[in-house]
């Protein structure tokens, strides 16, 4: 993959909101974000309804993913193209979603949301109509995901890069601080975890750095690019933001999110964790 | 929006006495400013956290003790960056005019 191949602009997306090759999708952790207004043509994913498993803690299955797709007049030739707020998080969780089940045609608006309302593009509350399509999915690609063996594991031995704030790998925090902070589980990290919030790989307005910034940031923070690599969050979000980074931006294909993130890790019993901002050792 | 008052997000379902609460209102020659990006910044600088405003201007952060910075993104206006200190059990009101 590629920058090109994964980012396209604002501008690009709103040259082409008539073009039915295009299907725009709005993915937002204020799953409300949608109906105060959205891009023209735009489709809505609800993160925490379509995107969950509503009975077990986990992704939707092949078949889910399809019914999705389907009901929403998605077709596998379609170019989706994916936008939400808080710099794309829950569209790059979307983003690798797609690519776990095989539609390889999906982009990112660079800046998503925020860069769209900052340029103060029109957004609108119409809901467009699509007709039903008939989508079939590949076999969920497990490459592209860890679990939390495959994160044991790798303490001491390949990249974990914990992508959260620096006082929720301290532990001096257990959500991002503009959540309520009262969960169940032990704050921290695993050993010889490196931080590198996901913020470092945007600017303001939402868009990703430089492929050289890029580089230089994880670089510098002591990844080897030589060694697999498993990024995590608290709940996969802001992972996927680092994923579509590592794995898409920079083409590191030997990159996994870890989706479980924190909020499993945290929970689990006997693993190992480490408080404070040292990595600790393996 | 009607009845919109100073500060006036309500507290109602928050454990106050639990949380470092960082919150308030952006203006633009007096009127509340929707849709801007407050960004919460650590003393290192570093991004923490991030919020669209309401429609009423209004915008709350769950910190923690010590020095933040808040910095502030809108539609055709500059970037503001505005200090605050917060503490657990209390709540810091800022007032961002942009």
């Amino acid at each position: 993959m590629s920058r090109e191949d994964t980012l396209v602009s604002t501008q690009w997306a709103e040259d082409n909101i008539d073009n039915d090759q295009v299907v725009l999708i709005e993915v937002d952790e204020d799953t409300t974000s949608y109906d105060k207004g959205h891009i023209r043509g735009a489709i809505k994913f609800d993160w925490s309804v379509d995107l969950q498993d509503q009975v077990r803690r986990d992704i939707i299955n092949k078949e889910g993913f399809e019914a999705l797709l389907s009901k929403n007049g998605v077709s596998n030739d379609h170019t989706v193209v994916l936008y939400g707020g808080n710099n794309n998080w829950f569209a790059a969780y979307a983003y690798w979603y797609f690519k776990l089940y095989g539609h390889n045609d999906v982009k990112l608006i660079d800046g998503g949301r925020k860069k769209w309302e900052l340029e103060s593009r029109e957004l609108t509350q119409d809901v467009p109509e699509r007709t039903a399509a008939t989508y079939t999915a590949q076999e969920l690609d497990t490459t592209k995901r860890a679990n939390r063996d495959d994160v044991v594991a790798a303490i001491g031995a390949k990249n974990l890069v914990d992508v959260r704030s620096p006082d929720e790998y301290a532990g001096r925090l257990l959500a991002p601080a503009h959540l309520p902070q009262e969960q169940a589980q032990r704050a921290g990290h695993p050993p010889t975890a490196a931080n590198i919030p996901w913020s470092k790989a945007a600017n303001d307005d939402g868009t990703f750095k430089s492929n050289d910034e890029l580089t230089k940031i994880y670089e510098e923070a002591g990844v080897d690019f030589s060694k697999d690599t498993i990024a995590y969050c608290r709940i996969g979000e802001r992972s996927s933001h680092t994923w579509v980074v590592l794995h898409e931006l920079l083409g590191y294909e030997n990159t996994r999110n870890y989706d479980g993130s924190w909020v499993e890790y945290g929970s689990l019993v006997g693993v190992p964790i480490v408080l404070g901002d040292e990595r600790g050792e393996a | 929006m009607c009845g919109a008052v100073e500060g006036g997000l309500s507290l109602d379902g928050v454990d106050v006495a639990k949380e470092a609460v960082v919150q308030g209102q952006v203006t633009r020659d007096g009127e509340p400013v929707g849709n801007a990006y407050v960004r919460l910044l650590d003393k290192s600088g570093e991004f923490t956290a991030e919020v669209p405003t309401s429609a009423t201007g209004h915008f709350r952060f769950f910190a923690n003790d010590g020095e933040w910075t808040l910095r502030t993104l809108a539609a055709k206006a500059d970037v503001v960056d505005t200090k605050v200190t917060a503490a657990v059990g209390s709540v810091a009101e800022v007032a961002i005019a942009i």
